[in-house]
């Protein structure tokens, strides 16, 4: 672990930073869809590459109106949930009938990311922000050094070589939630073959101007029977 | 457990492209939507388009629409995280000035204040390559051109970012403009008509387009002139 | 003795003498050339009478495209073709060579070459410089038994597959095959998902762009579909086009007859031949 001299704290010494992530998870999808967002992600966390934690919820509610899902460093997304929830408290406090939508929420982690890569310190995380307020849908990213950008649907880690393309063809403003949840699903079977930290677990939440929805996990159906797994060889006889 | 070396930089190239050209009452700015990211730190190297980010922010009110009064723009290439930083203190700063002096700053002192805040952070500089253009108190058009760590200068004409090995050149024999050390002064401004200047400036970024992956999907370009403001968008390869 | 040794002539293949030599100029701060690559997206895949192989043609160096329009699905044998990505010198040296042995093996036995032979050719060569051929590969072809399709990657290593997608955009082009395969696509199904996950590599990947080709092999027949697709023409074109007027300026012009100053021998020695 890289060493970096302090300097907030008082005296001259040395502290350690995260320079590596420990337990991290894997991808997490989100699309816009008629009536909300849609968010998906898997259920795995890997502490390097072995599937260590087969339960981690990766997306999360916050406040009334937002969704978030995160990838990467597990510690780091459990941190940013705890200081998401003194945020929304502080702003309840104020009870003047307001309260911070996805947009803020988005704004929020964008500078919080930035602010922590600034010092050195980057939170290891991807964070996809969802969310719903007074009829606007609203669907976001931050990396862990800052980049973030609005899009109609959002992927971290390997869905974005994985699940991007898909959704870039086949993702329309008026998706229904089946239609939706059927898309998500196609990406997240792809992501299950072909990304090693994947696992057959997910989630799927949901946000619309109701409230939140969290599926219980489930398990995609696969298909693993294409004559030419059935036996190798068999196509290059011969050969070794 | 296997220590995958997963090291981190705090920086990312987006790419993107801008141009700006300064004509005798005007002034054509323009940047590619194109916004490339290796958003993630775990799956390693390849490079994909995430998406369309808009580039050019006119330094009235941030992320509004174009107003009448704008007179200044930028456009800027770079890593993505710090142009949007540097954007909103620029957007900060400009606010403020404009409560104490009610008025818009003048295309030069914006110019100045972009240095002033790039040199700012000089040992760990925004990763920001910057054109501005406008109109300055004369009324005549004007670009800025600079590096990450504020070194800047008058000119007719610029392009920075990626695809800006491939615009100069072209731009330098199409335009060349006086050397600044004839004297007397000869001005740096291009004699090119407003509309052969939009011209010009499409011509270049579709040929960028051909041959620099950094570059693509959409041009916003957009046109400061005596009578406004205006924005215009051209569709771009997109492979 | 010893000499005689040193001084044999090689035997062939290349000589890695410099890789010592070059390492220690890395680690120096010299940096190497950079190589035309074809950072690509190749693919193929088997349906019901025959292979598919299908790639963009877009040819990269560093952030520059080198070659809009270039060709990636090269020539093995009659019923083999091979798609290449990786360094362009590599993957067509290899193709070549290894089409060339599979030319003369045809000679000599009378028989059509099968994808096995290729194959087992290619991961041998492959093997043999231990990844420094950067050539990484989808094979395909029909022969007397049948229909195949291989990855060969730079290391030596092959994969038996229905569905294969290699180089830069193999992950954008794979979405597509993992979403949309199955088994008995007839051809016009199976040239639409090629197409399809040609294009995924082409607007996702920046490695990957210009056109489609495709090639559909089937048995004792194929067809080579050159710019099957052409998704991306130029989007502008100024009206009044330019000019580029300024030349080097011709300052002199001076012609000195050097035939007064030689003696010219007609019929001189006749150059060896």
């Amino acid at each position: 672990m890289k060493l970096l001299d302090s300097t907030d704290s008082g005296n001259s010494s040395s502290i350690e930073r995260t320079q590596y992530p420990y337990v991290t998870g894997t991808s997490v999808i989100g699309i816009k869809y008629k009536d909300g967002i849609l968010m998906a992600a898997d259920m795995g966390a890997s502490y390097g590459s072995t599937l260590r934690y087969k339960s981690v919820e990766r997306v999360k509610p916050v406040g009334k109106h937002s969704l978030i899902g995160a990838s990467g460093e597990i510690s780091d997304f459990q941190e940013i949930l705890r200081s998401l929830d003194e945020l929304i408290l502080y702003d309840n406090m104020w009870d003047d009938g307001n309260s911070l939508g996805p947009k803020e929420v988005h704004n929020y982690l964008t500078r919080m990311m930035y602010n922590r890569r600034n010092k050195f310190d980057p939170l290891w995380n991807s964070l996809v922000l969802g969310g719903v307020k007074n009829g606007q849908k609203y669907l976001g990213m931050v990396s862990m050094i800052g980049v973030h950008f609005e899009d109609n649907h959002v992927a971290t880690g390997f869905g974005n070589h994985l699940a991007r393309p898909i959704l870039r063809d086949e993702w329309h403003e008026n998706l229904t939630f089946e239609d939706g949840v059927k898309l998500l699903e196609k990406c997240m079977r792809v992501l299950l073959y072909r990304d090693r930290s994947a696992v057959n677990k997910l989630q799927i939440a949901k946000i619309t101007e109701e409230g939140v929805t969290v599926s219980q996990p489930y398990a995609l159906k696969t298909f693993w029977n294409f004559n030419a797994f059935q036996n190798p060889t068999a196509g290059a006889e011969g050969s070794w | 457990m296997t220590k995958q070396h997963q090291n981190w930089s705090p920086y990312d190239n987006n790419g993107g492209t801008c141009v700006a050209i300064a004509g005798a009452d005007y002034c054509v700015v323009a940047a590619d939507t194109r916004a490339v990211g290796c958003i993630s730190p775990f799956t390693g190297a390849v490079r994909q388009k995430l998406g369309m980010l808009r580039v050019i922010s006119h330094l009235g009110m941030f992320g509004g629409e174009l107003s009448r009064a704008d007179k200044s723009l930028m456009a800027s290439s770079g890593f993505q995280a710090d142009v949007r930083a540097l954007q909103k203190v620029l957007a900060a700063r400009h606010l403020i000035y404009q409560h104490q002096h009610n008025k818009q700053m003048s295309c030069p002192a914006m110019a100045q204040l972009l240095s002033n805040t790039l040199y700012y952070k000089r040992f760990f500089p925004y990763y920001a390559f910057n054109v501005l253009g406008g109109l300055d108190t004369e009324g005549k058009g004007c670009v800025f051109t600079y590096d990450a760590v504020g070194s800047y200068e008058r000119v007719g004409y610029s392009s920075q970012g990626s695809g800006a090995t491939l615009i100069t050149p072209f731009l330098d024999n199409q335009l060349k403009s006086p050397s600044p050390l004839l004297l007397p002064a000869k001005d740096a401004v291009t004699p090119l008509s407003e509309s052969e200047a939009i011209d010009l400036v499409k011509t270049c970024f579709a040929s960028a387009t051909e041959r620099d992956i950094y570059t693509g999907d959409k041009l916003e370009i957009v046109v400061i002139n005596a009578d406004g403001i205006r924005r215009e968008y051209m569709e771009l390869r997109k492979d | 003795m010893a000499k005689v040794e040193v001084d044999a002539p090689p035997k062939g293949g290349f000589s890695f003498d410099l890789c010592r030599r070059n390492d220690m100029l890395s680690k120096k701060g010299v940096k190497p050339p950079s190589y035309l690559k074809t950072g690509t997206t190749i693919v193929g895949l088997i349906f019901q009478d025959g292979v598919i192989l299908g790639a963009d043609t877009r040819a990269t160096e560093g952030p520059i495209v080198a070659d809009k329009n270039c060709e990636k699905i090269h020539y093995m044998a009659p019923n083999i073709y091979c798609c290449g990505a990786g360094t362009a010198a590599d993957t067509e040296a290899v193709t070549d060579t290894i089409s060339s042995q599979l030319k003369l093996h045809r000679y000599h036995t009378g028989r059509e070459s099968r994808v096995v032979t290729a194959l087992t050719l290619l991961k041998s060569h492959l093997f043999r410089y231990q990844g420094h051929v950067s050539a990484a590969l989808v094979l395909g072809g029909v022969d007397v038994t049948g229909p195949h399709l291989h990855t060969i990657y730079p290391h030596g290593s092959t994969d038996t597959l229905p569905f294969a997608t290699m180089g830069s955009g193999s992950l954008a082009a794979m979405a597509v095959f993992e979403s949309k395969y199955h088994e008995g696509l007839s051809k016009d199904e199976g040239v639409k998902l090629v197409c399809e996950a040609i294009c995924s590599g082409i607007f996702n990947d920046l490695g990957s762009g210009s056109n489609v080709d495709i090639c559909v092999i089937t048995k004792g027949q194929k067809e080579y579909l050159r710019n099957h697709l052409s998704p991306n023409p130029r989007t502008y074109v100024s009206s009044k086009g330019y000019t580029f007027t300024k030349k080097t300026e011709v300052l002199l012009t001076k012609i000195t007859p050097l035939k007064k100053l030689v003696d010219v021998i007609e019929g001189g020695d006749a150059m060896e031949e």
